[in-house]
């Protein structure tokens, strides 16, 4: 008898053969060989009162086990606009999945469960979507259509997402290159899931119903970490307006990968932007990965089409399983079935991701299709084998196998095994094609894992519920009008300016770039001072302080000017902002009161230090001239205020300090 | 007739249509002062307005161009959509029982209409099975669509139509007849085929659905299915509506044709039977009956079917500081018979008063019921009542008022006799009017209450 090759050998060889690198090994010239293209569609909550076509507050969030009410649906397919069913839609039919909804009466009505048509789109979030659309250069559409895109996974009670476009044809302009939009739409969002388990998912309505603004890109991005870059810019756009929302699961993007003669994948739900590199390297060489498996299967395979599995119904007796399992299957009165591949020898160890092989591409589609939980099933190359090699002999002669076919045995309830045993015929034979088109569920490990077959165009139809809303010029004009100066120009020039990153986001959402620009360019101030004033000073004021009256910007370029006139230092700004802020309608004069504030000069300064020195030899039992200084200077802080610069105390310290030990040497 | 190049396109849109060579369905690329556009043309709803053109994108979505933004327009190719749904033929199954369904119209067969935008009824019943694959399990289907009007068009004409159908089926030997309808008026067209359609041997089951069957979430399928299930299996010879029980996917009730009512304006469970229990519950594996007596099914194809209907009778809605004039005018337009829905337990203002003595004098037929919905009416209690019955009008005990009505049409159908009119209307056909009314026949809980919430998340809406 011939011998089967060592699956751990076998995965370590088909990954050198693909030429896998690390993402940190991976230079743009891998990236080329194998055609890395990707894609981003960037979804953003938007901050409004109430949900897109509802009047239930909106972003009001529960807990899984807090609801006060439970509704049961089932999604059927439906013919689409053009007569045929989508392929999604049939898939996600054979799962017979039960849906159970979880409704909390503070955060959903009668509309997120399906049980009321929609009520007239949000127009607050309309004109956050149109502002947004404008920042992004996208054309603005004549008459926003309401359109109805299918999703069966029941994420929606309606069996459909309510969606529109808003603009086509825009782009971002990152530091190195232009990122081509294809178009933003406004949507609602969908539900939580909270499990799904066999045949019963169950999801919770708080989020279902929240407005949302999707960005989609076109496939411009040719490695990872600019897929990145476009998806942090992207984020930012939205943010720098002030109208979204922030936190945990605000902003979530799918990304699309595909390698050269692949196809299109959609890896969804990256809640991290962190995430997106590992995620798109490997999926990249995971579609490499199946390709070169449909190389080695066409030299095998003739006549593809004539390709085909045999399977049986396995008894558990006969395989002679460990006691554990043989219980297991017993007790849930489960059936076993062997399915033999013919020629896959070595495919089901081929690697795909890094710990992963096309066997697992199998078992993920058990899980989602035929609904059986994993481990749903074993095979003849498993790295860690349920079975061992005699046993595999027994299942290999009750199939009738040959020794170049692989050998697979699945287990579950005996009604889904059906769709188990044509799920895997249909994997197996795509696998013969290449790359099936499929969206992918993110997981943290950079991995990523089957979650539906990809839908098409096919699965939009118009909402018969809702009327088209026309945009006229004169409304557009007015939200031009209000879209915060964030162009990459602001960007670029902070990023001259040396500014850190960090402060971008909260100068250009406050629309701060003007102020910033009177700082640097009228008044000369130093930029990084500038930038950190507003970004990181300002910004903590804001989030510290209430204003007993109302507070303008403005108000802060004249408090440098009335600091440069009094003569004042200009560290005192760290003082003045809070108070200016609090008491914004209060005189500079004032200002310097209530702040304790008294000129002083340097030479009083200067007179200080001395004794000082000699009290805190007195007083303190470190030694050392950093524990010394530190102390002076904590010492003298509030006097220089206004007075002296930091820096200019420290000199007029360690002078005093070097003279001090001068004498002390003398002495 | 030509092709229509232009479907629902008028004024300015077709003009710019025509100007530039731009059919529906072709694939084009429009200049506009906001921008290029790419996309098919879509046909225009007839009732949305003449500035805009409809474009369905590469990802396809649809987008309206405003028509005074257009700089240019190209057509680059053309394809015409074919709307066609595959229709099967419904497979025989040795041992099921006999189904007849008749379509109607409404949303539970139909399809969308791109010109309207709007949902219409177009599915034959044979497409409706490429849909509803589960009813061959059920039953043997055969079809007839005996016409197609939505739900608030049906009237008279239709019920009598329906009725001498159903009765040539039932001749015919089916073992159960299913109705699809729209649901709006079905609970009118339940009572009247009640009345139409007497001592019927097979279950006759009224089914609609309250989100149309182009959406994954409709109801449609489900309830399909156990009005079939009911038709082919069930005891309960009579008229029936059978829709959902709860919100869920779970259950459907079937309620008397006589006593049952549209109860929400968008809700999957709107039908209620109101001042008493359903009939029974239906899932597609069984029916548990609710209440002990009805009509049980007979193997004999014996049924009376008494299609009349008088056209002139109405409805009157009374409320505070009602007019006389309305109830002069009916009678002066030759209204026959008058079914008021009064206040509380049967009352209206004493202005009115002269004005129903000179239409019961006239010979009009005026009947009370109680816009309460739930109870009867007692017009002994307070004086106001004895004086109304005084004048001529008739307590028509629990009868729902649109059942009232109905049946009032059906009985001056056959005869203007106001004594022979009166033993009709208060003769019971099939429990239009109740003797009694169970203490669970009216059960409208209150949410907030902590005993109905725990009732309401313990099981399911």
């Amino acid at each position: 008898m011939k011998t089967q090759p060592d699956p751990r050998r076998n995965y370590r060889q088909t990954l050198e053969d693909i030429g896998y690198v690390t993402l940190k090994e991976a230079r743009q010239a891998d990236y080329d060989r194998i055609g890395f293209m990707s894609g981003l569609e960037v979804h953003q909550q938007l901050k409004t009162r109430e949900k897109l076509f509802c009047r239930c507050p909106a972003a009001r969030y529960q807990k899984d086990d807090e609801y006060d009410a439970e509704v049961i649906r089932h999604m059927r397919p439906t013919l689409s606009e053009l007569g045929e069913y989508d392929g999604t839609a049939l898939m996600e039919f054979k799962t017979r999945k039960e849906i159970i909804y979880r409704i909390k009466n503070e955060t959903t009505c009668t509309y997120e469960v399906d049980d009321t048509p929609p009520f007239p789109l949000n127009r607050e979030a309309l004109d956050i979507a149109i502002e947004i659309s404008l920042l992004k250069k996208l054309n603005i559409v004549g008459e926003v259509h309401i359109t109805r895109k299918q999703y069966l996974d029941g994420s929606i009670p309606t069996g459909f997402q309510r969606t529109a476009i808003i603009g086509v044809e825009g782009e971002i302009e990152l530091p190195h290159k232009k990122i081509r939009l294809i178009q933003l739409s406004i949507e609602e969002d969908s539900c939580r899931e909270i499990s799904d388990v066999g045949h019963t998912r169950v999801y919770k309505t708080d989020r279902l119903g929240m407005p949302l603004i999707e960005t989609v890109t076109y496939p411009d991005m040719v490695n990872p970490q600019e897929v990145a870059q476009a998806c942090q810019f992207i984020r930012f756009l939205n943010r720098s307006t002030g109208k979204v929302l922030t936190g945990m699961g605000a902003a979530r993007q799918d990304v699309n990968v595909s390698c050269r003669g692949g196809t299109r994948v959609e890896i969804k739900g990256v809640s991290k932007i962190s995430y997106i590199p590992e995620l798109t390297h490997n999926e990249c060489y995971r579609q490499w990965a199946l390709l070169n498996i449909k190389d080695i299967l066409l030299k095998r395979i003739k006549k593809p089409d004539l390709w085909q599995v045999s399977s049986k119904s396995l008894e558990p007796d006969s395989l002679d399983l460990k006691p554990r399992f043989a219980k297991q299957i017993r007790e849930n009165g489960w059936q076993i079935y062997g399915v033999s591949l013919p020629k896959f020898q070595g495919i089901l160890s081929h690697f795909t991701q890094p710990g992963q092989v096309f066997a697992n591409e199998i078992s993920d589609r058990l899980k989602v299709i035929a609904c059986i939980e994993k481990p749903n099933m074993d095979h003849s190359e498993s790295l860690k084998p349920v079975l061992g090699a005699a046993q595999w002999s027994v299942v290999r002669k009750q199939l009738g196998a040959r020794h170049d076919d692989a050998l697979l045995i699945c287990w579950g309830p005996e009604e889904d095994m059906p769709t188990a045993m044509e799920t895997i015929e249909e994997r197996c034979r795509m696998a013969l094609e290449g790359v099936p088109n499929e969206t992918r569920k993110a997981l943290t490990d950079g991995t990523t894992l089957f979650e539906r077959v990809l839908p098409g165009a096919d699965r939009m139809y118009p909402d018969t519920d809702s009327a088209p809303i026309p945009l006229k010029n004169e409304d557009i004009e007015i939200l031009r009008q209000r879209i915060p100066a964030v162009t990459i120009g602001a960007w670029k020039q902070m990023q001259q300016w040396g500014i850190p990153e960090d402060t971008y986001e909260y100068i250009l959402k406050n629309n701060l770039f003007p102020l910033l620009k009177t700082l640097v360019e009228d008044l000369k101030e130093k930029p990084v001072f500038a930038g950190t004033l507003l970004g990181h000073k300002l910004k903590h004021v804001e989030g510290q302080v209430t204003p007993s009256a109302e507070f303008r910007y403005e108000q802060i370029a004249d408090l440098v000017k009335m600091i440069r006139a009094k003569k004042l230092e200009m560290g005192i700004i760290d003082r003045l902002l809070p108070l200016v802020y609090q008491h914004p309608k209060m005189d500079f004069e004032s200002l310097l009161i209530s702040m304790r504030y008294k000129p002083v000069s340097r030479e009083e300064i200067q007179e200080d230090i001395p004794f000082l020195i000699q009290k805190f030899a007195a007083i303190k039992n470190k030694n050392g001239k950093e524990a010394l200084t530190r102390w002076l200077m904590g010492q003298l802080r509030g006097k220089a205020l206004g007075n002296l610069s930091m820096k200019e105390l420290r000199t007029l310290t360690d002078d005093a300090i070097k003279q001090e030990n001068k004498r002390k040497k003398t002495t | 007739m030509a092709e229509d190049y232009f479907q629902g396109y008028k004024n300015k849109a077709l003009e710019v249509l025509k100007k530039f060579n731009v059919r529906v369905w072709g694939n084009c690329v429009v200049e506009t002062s906001r921008g290029k556009f790419t996309g098919t043309v879509l046909p225009r709803a007839e009732n949305d307005d003449d500035k805009h053109i409809v474009l369905k994108i590469d990802t396809g979505y649809n987008v309206g161009i405003a028509v005074d933004t257009i700089l240019s327009m190209k057509e680059t190719s053309y394809k015409k959509a074919n709307y066609k749904i595959p229709e099967k033929e419904f497979p025989y199954t040795q041992g099921l029982p006999k189904v007849k369904l008749i379509g109607t119209g409404g949303t539970i067969a139909s399809r969308l209409d791109y010109r309207t935008g709007a949902v219409i009824p177009a599915f034959s019943p044979g497409e409706l099975y490429g849909a509803v694959p589960e009813l061959a399990e059920v039953c043997n289907l055969t079809t007839e669509k005996v016409f197609a009007v939505f739900s608030e068009n049906m009237g008279p004409e239709q019920y009598k139509q329906l009725a001498v159908a159903i009765g040539k089926e039932i001749e015919n030997g089916v073992q159960g007849i299913v109705i699809g309808h729209g649901t709006d008026t079905l609970h009118h067209t339940a009572a009247a085929l009640t009345f139409m359609i007497q001592n019927p041997p097979v279950p006759i089951v009224l089914v609609g659905s309250q989100r149309s069957s182009d959406r994954p979430s409709s109801d449609a399928a489900m309830n399909l299915i156990h009005a079939c299930y009911t038709a082919g299996h069930s005891d309960i010879a009579e008229v029936m509506v059978c829709m959902f029980g709860p919100t869920s996917d779970e259950y459907g009730l079937l309620h008397r044709g006589t006593r049952v009512r549209k109860m929400h304006s968008s809700y999957r469970s709107t039908f209620r039977t109101i001042g008493d229990t359903p009939l029974a519950r239906v899932t597609r594996n069984g029916i548990t009956p609710i209440k002990k007596e009805y009509n049980h099914r007979r193997v004999d194809n014996k049924v009376t079917i008494l299609p009349y209907f008088d056209e002139k009778v109405a409805i009157v809605y009374y409320y505070p500081n009602m007019q006389p004039d309305i109830i002069d005018s009916l009678v002066d337009n030759g209204y026959k018979g008058i079914v008021i829905a009064g206040t509380g337990l049967g009352h209206v203002n004493i202005p009115l008063y002269p004005a129903l003595r000179r239409a019961c004098e006239k010979g009009v037929a005026v009947y009370m019921t109680v816009q309460t919905l739930w109870g009867y009416v007692h017009m002994f209690v307070y004086e106001t009542g004895r004086e109304l019955m005084a004048l001529g009008v008739v307590p028509a005990e629990n009868m729902l008022p649109e059942v009232a009505y109905i049946k009032l049409g059906w009985v001056l159908g056959q005869t203007q006799d106001p004594e022979e009119v009166k033993r009709l209307m208060l003769t019971p056909i099939n429990d239009d009017i109740t003797r009694r009314e169970p203490y669970n026949g009216y059960l409208i809980y209150q949410g907030g209450l902590p005993e109905v919430e725990e009732f309401i998340k313990k099981f399911r809406k």
